[in-house]
């Protein structure tokens, strides 16, 4: 009797905690099944562009055609934000991780994360109406200076609209992203290891480079790799600050066009074939962005398991 | 006798010989002020290009100098010294930039009478020519855009708040880092990653699929959001549930409490400062994203309050409407002090999102009791 009034007596609890825990994993694998329907209906709606013979594609030359110049063209604006973010975000994050005052590092981390709280469109608006028209005096100096260089080859755009402005806008959208986690990582250094580098008579500097810089090493490189995923799927910088164009090497001159503003600018005038192509384009750039966030995401598990940080 | 004395005072202690005085940062950056401006006075002045020459100016003098006086390791650290306050300092321009450009250019369009209470609905090239051209005040507004938002994103959040919290109650208390809960982890990592366009693709081509081709609502962007959304609340809620004390847990369950009662009635409540604030950074994100409302719900100008049916407004789409397609491309300017306006309203209410998410886990933080 007392058996059963243990366990049977409280039926509904039993059935209470069935129903929660069926609800919580009902939870997780829904979002496995998202994940894999955002695979699986990207796929499916792309099929008829990939299929359709090429003269129908746009540009009349297959849908192979026409995704290159655009996929060369994401990597070339993602490229431009990481070379101009990554240094300036692993300086921002020593400088807020160990350089500025403790007191003050706190709140400096908040205004660091302001960057990355204001929207995208707001970052695409400014882009377009203060930085394109600020910058183009420059893009005129290197190409009266530079120009031999294939990649500041002028005449240069007389609007600042051009790829290097639009990437210039995506480094201050992927800053924040690379600042915050490297200075995660900083922040995790082995105090022991700072402290016996100090103790062997380092400068603050040198204690850095022998003893943080090493530890953080896959960390800033997974910080990059996910910073680079933002890059690559940004929409809104692109959109609007870049005259798109054709493909072409010089980053001063309008032209070029990235995935992403691809579909923005089109998709919502698009019917038919139009819309197979660009949500083909999409699944492209899903293709890329989940194959660098997981390398990005392996890079951090694996340094995990064995650093004994976290 | 005053001989002994006076060469302990003019010479300094071995201690600190060899270093750059206290002073000297302080001294340089006085120099490279004045001859920054002494330079740029002879090309043509202007402010920006003052403080950077001012820190090339600075940053060369110092290194140089801490290298003859303090040798080339001393030097080095100053140099990097240098190069990292100088890179947050750079960091702080676009933000100082962007929110400047916004208040400048938003202010005037967020006065206009009308601006919060009336739609763009009705609203021609004609009168912003005529706005323009004869001084007529600057007709249309956002309140289509900001029902659009608010409706959108409660959905969304109506959405992802239930599946955020019951995965992350699933990895915490029930997957015990099983095979299922890793894969889950993993897979919500990368989802963080989806880039907001193909989120609004996928979306938009399950709608097509499932309900017919052109399918655009304000439904199909609340579950693009929702995409973005669930990682984030996945993520956040996780890290929160963990810190709840195994303690806890035990003393319920030593009462004889179901698990289900000891995560409702114990868990949640203990972490829901942290929830709650996490929740609200993950609205904060996604009340800002253009490109997957704009495949999904394409642009009304007309007040529309139907989720589920029609074509609806939303403040990124319409900012970036407006200064994409001006309502009168002969004058975009009524056009772009709207878009500025609608802006300006937007960060508004992001930042009123960030800082409500650090109030959230101040003022609910549980009473530790230390």
């Amino acid at each position: 009797m007392t058996a059963t009034s243990l366990t049977s007596t409280q039926g509904a609890g039993r059935a209470g905690d069935k129903i929660f825990s069926g609800a919580a994993l009902a939870a997780g694998c829904l979002i496995l099944a998202v994940l894999f329907g955002v695979a699986l209906f990207l796929v499916v709606q792309a099929i008829p562009a990939l299929t359709a013979p090429a003269a129908e594609i746009q540009g009349g030359e297959g849908f192979f055609a026409y995704i290159w110049p655009i996929v060369i063209g994401t990597l070339i604006a993602a490229l431009i934000a990481l070379v101009i973010a990554t240094p300036i975000a692993i300086g921002v994050a020593l400088f807020i991780s160990h350089f500025a005052p403790r007191g003050l590092a706190a709140g400096l981390g908040y205004v660091v994360d302001l960057l990355a709280a204001i929207p995208s469109v707001v970052y695409g608006a400014w882009g377009a109406a203060f930085l394109a028209k600020e910058i183009s005096p420059a893009y005129n100096w290197l190409a009266q200076n530079m120009g031999w260089l294939p990649i500041f080859q002028g005449p240069a755009s007389a609007t600042g609209k051009t790829i290097l402005t639009a990437g210039i806008v995506l480094a201050v959208m992927v800053l924040p992203i690379i600042t915050s986690l490297s200075r995660e990582i900083f922040l995790q250094t082995p105090k022991l290891h700072e402290e016996a580098a100090l103790a062997l008579g380092a400068t603050r500097w040198e204690m850095i480079k022998m003893s943080v810089l090493p530890f953080a090493r896959p960390g800033i490189i997974s910080a990059v790799m996910l910073g680079l995923g933002r890059a690559l799927g940004e929409t809104m910088a692109v959109a609007l600050v870049l005259s798109s164009g054709a493909l072409t090497a010089s980053l001063i001159q309008s032209g070029n066009q990235t995935i992403a503003a691809e579909i923005a600018l089109n998709f919502p005038e698009a019917s038919g074939l139009k819309v197979s192509t660009l949500i083909a384009a999409g699944l492209v750039l899903f293709v890329i962005t989940l194959a660098v966030n997981m390398i990005a995401r392996w890079i951090i598990t694996r340094h995990k398991e064995f650093s004994g940080a976290n | 006798m005053t001989s002994t004395l006076t060469p302990v005072r003019s010479k300094r202690s071995a201690l600190t010989k060899g270093q750059l005085p206290k002073y000297a940062p302080y001294v340089v950056l006085a120099a490279a002020l004045v001859v920054g401006a002494a330079i740029l006075a002879l090309v043509g002045f202007n402010a920006f290009g003052w403080a950077i020459v001012s820190a090339i100016l600075f940053a060369v003098v110092l290194v140089s100098w801490s290298a003859a006086v303090e040798g080339a390791r001393k030097a080095k650290d100053k140099l990097a010294t240098c190069l990292v306050v100088g890179s947050f300092l750079v960091a702080l321009l676009p933000l100082v930039s962007v929110i400047w450009t916004v208040l400048v250019n938003g202010v005037p369009g967020l006065l206009t009478p009308g601006f919060l209470g009336t739609s763009m609905n009705g609203v021609t090239g004609v009168y912003d020519n005529k706005a323009v051209e004869e001084g007529a005040p600057v007709l249309g507004g956002i309140y289509h855009a900001l029902l659009g938002t608010l409706q959108i994103t409660l959905l969304a959040t109506i959405i992802s708040v239930p599946v955020g919290l019951l995965t992350a109650i699933y990895l915490v208390e029930y997957g015990h880092d099983g095979r299922l809960a890793r894969a889950i982890t993993f897979f919500v990592d990368v989802m963080t990653g989806i880039p907001s366009i193909v989120a609004g693709l996928f979306a938009a081509a399950f709608f097509f699929a499932v309900v017919g081709p052109g399918t655009k609502t304000g439904a199909v962007a609340a579950v693009a959001l929702s995409v973005l959304m669930i990682p984030v609340v996945v993520r956040s809620s996780e890290e929160m549930l963990k810190i709840v004390p195994n303690e806890l847990r035990e003393a319920a369950y030593a009462l004889g409490v179901r698990k289900w009662r000891t995560i409702v009635k114990v868990v949640i409540p203990t972490a829901i400062s942290g929830i709650a604030s996490g929740v609200t950074l993950a609205i904060a994100r996604v009340i800002g994203e253009t490109a997957p409302i704009l495949v999904t719900a394409g642009f009304a100008t007309s007040i529309n309050s139907n989720v589920f049916g029609g074509w609806m407004a939303s403040l990124p789409t319409f900012i970036y409407t407006q200064i994409l397609n001006p309502t009168s491309p002969a004058n975009p300017d009524p056009s772009s002090q709207r878009a500025w306006g609608a802006a300006l309203v937007l960060i508004i209410l992001v930042m009123i999102l960030n800082l409500g998410a650090r109030l959230i886990a101040r003022v609910f933080a549980p009473k530790t009791g230390r």
